[in-house]
């Protein structure tokens, strides 16, 4: 199976916190893994890394086998990896169709912008996403919507943009049953169409449902990876994840 | 009828700054006209503001960008004379006028990532540290010009000048230049990716780093943007005025600032409004004429300025608060 992206012994520092320790890490094609790990254990800044929004102190990233060098969000967004942070990333005040196309603006030469074809895109992934409310337009700003509408409007952004890899960062955070149903609806689609999935949680029962393979993370370091045939319950997760975190 | 509504409200969202500065700018008019029709109707008051305007634009417009990119900058007052000092030391100097002009308008570019990247690179308050631009380039150009004024009369021969700032029978160019300006401004703001990114790094700049939007980058050429505006306005006030005189620039510090916020812009960064600023500009340049065409006296100018400013923000406030 091709390595989608792989992080090799990856360090990295803020000040005097190691806050990732040789962190090694490999997301193949059409799998779903989910990093589990306490509050502080690392996770949020192993995907940040990953993405790109930190750089590296140590360590190599891996791009379909191939080293990158001086990667960025940007980079990472390019090379197909599409991420829903734990915050959403969203302009509150701009409107759902200026937040799905962020960063990658479909334009016109000399970087004018299509705003007619984003709107209609925008249209159909409010449509595709499964929004309840006929007054939610792709013009709306973004700050009228609920909390799940912008989970639902971070996704869109990360289904236009067809990546290979979705990094979910707490997805399921504060969204109600039903949507987070349709959050998991959404991995398994990903997944249907061979295109992978990182998906980050705290809540276990979440992240056994949907991962093939599990990462524990605990104080920036990896110590654990199972496959999902290695356990049968999510109790018995837990009890692994209670047993490895603090006895390394 | 539900579907009618959202129309409204989007449309308020996306107009509705701009539609109070209109709103204001046509106030004041009819205030103005009932108040001294005799003086309204004179062309001579029109005349004055139009001279006024257009410098006004190239100031207030950039700085639109710039708040929007949740940053601001005074040392544009003093970056206008800087450029205005080149183009008429290199004039006086036998350079060719046109050549004169770009290298002033580098010159307020370059200032402007000068600016830029003090502020981002080193995370400094723009506020504070553009305060501290804003002295430091006044203090240079009264060093090198020794407090002395220059005149370049020579420059009204050169084709530049009926091309910038002549009059085209009997209509000022500098004014078809602000227009051709606002409405470059206008597109380059609303419908291309550096208005779009300037508007995302302002609401968020963590939300748009994290899409892979070089923050600092834009943000610096917000700064450059700011520069230019300020160089061309006073590139063509010195042409107008055969002169570069080295105060000039300063009284428009708070005017184009004024200009910006009566226009409309919030001052938290995410969003602005062109053609608001362009109404703003509007309405300081007619408070500054208007109170003297109606024969009170210039003191009343800047009560009247003030009370204009709080009752746009007033105003404004109606429209509601930020969104998070």
């Amino acid at each position: 199976m091709e390595n989608i992206i792989e992080l090799d012994n990856v360090t990295k520092r803020f000040g005097g916190i190691t806050a990732l320790n040789k962190a090694s890490l490999k997301v193949t094609r059409g799998e779903v893994v989910g990093l589990i790990g306490d509050n502080g254990a690392g996770k949020s800044t192993l995907i940040k890394t990953l993405v790109g929004v930190y750089s590296p102190d140590e360590g190599d990233i891996l791009i379909r086998g191939k080293k990158v060098n001086a990667w960025n969000a940007l980079k990472a967004r390019e090379s197909g990896i599409e991420t829903v942070f734990q915050d959403r990333a969203l302009t509150p005040q701009q409107s759902i169709v200026k937040n799905i196309f962020m960063g990658k603006e479909l334009r016109y030469p000399f970087g004018f912008i299509k705003e007619k074809e984003q709107i209609f895109e925008a249209n159909r992934l409010i449509r595709e996403i499964g929004f309840t409310s006929k007054l939610i337009k792709a013009e709306s700003p973004v700050g009228n919507l609920s909390g799940g509408e912008r989970q639902g409007v971070a996704i869109a952004r990360a289904i236009y943009n067809k990546a290979e890899l979705i990094v979910l960062d707490e997805p399921t955070n504060n969204l109600s049953l039903n949507e987070t149903q349709k959050v998991f609806d959404f991995v398994l689609n990903v997944k249907k169409s061979n295109r992978s999935v990182l998906f980050i949680g705290h809540n276990i029962y979440h992240v056994y449902d949907i991962s093939d393979r599990f990462v524990i993370l605990d104080r920036g370091e990896v110590v654990h990876k199972l496959d999902k045939n290695d356990i049968s319950t999510p109790e018995e997760l837990m009890k692994i994840m209670r047993d490895t975190i603090g006895a390394h | 009828m539900s579907k009618n509504n959202s129309y409204l409200s989007n449309y308020f969202h996306r107009n509705g700054r701009a539609l109070g500065s209109i709103g204001y700018f046509v106030l004041l008019m009819v205030i103005f006209l009932i108040g001294a029709p005799e003086a309204w109707i004179r062309p001579n008051l029109h005349q004055s503001v139009f001279v006024m305007m257009p410098t006004l634009i190239f100031l207030t417009i950039p700085l639109v960008f710039l708040v929007a990119s949740g940053e601001i900058d005074l040392s544009f007052a003093s970056t206008y004379a800087v450029a205005a000092y080149v183009f008429a030391l290199l004039v006086k100097n036998g350079v060719d006028p046109a050549i004169c002009l770009v290298l002033g308008i580098f010159t307020g570019a370059a200032i402007g990532a000068l600016v830029g990247t003090l502020i981002v690179v080193f995370r400094l308050s723009s506020l504070v540290a553009s305060l501290g631009v804003l002295f430091l380039l006044r203090g240079v150009i009264l060093l090198l010009s020794n407090s002395r004024s220059i005149t370049i009369m020579e420059v009204e021969n050169h084709w530049i000048y009926p091309l910038l700032v002549g009059n085209f029978y009997g209509f000022p160019m500098q004014i078809f230049w602000a227009a051709i300006f606002v409405i470059f401004c206008y597109y380059f703001f609303n419908k291309h990716v550096f208005g779009i990114h300037i508007q995302h790094v302002g609401d968020n700049s963590v939300s748009a780093e994290q899409m892979g939007i070089n923050v600092n980058a834009v943000k610096i050429k917000a700064f450059m943007f700011v520069g230019v505006g300020a160089a061309i306005g006073g590139i063509f006030t010195t042409m107008i005025t055969y002169t570069f005189f080295p105060t000039q620039g300063f009284g428009y510090l708070l005017l184009a600032l004024a200009a910006v916020f009566v226009g409309g812009t919030p001052y938290w960064g995410g969003l602005g409004t062109i053609i608001g600023a362009v109404f703003g500009v509007g309405i300081i340049a007619y408070m500054e004429i208007g109170i003297i065409a109606i024969g009170w006296s210039g003191e009343w100018r800047q009560f009247f300025n003030g009370l204009i400013i709080l009752l746009a923000l007033l105003g404004h406030r109606l429209h509601g608060e930020r969104v998070r």
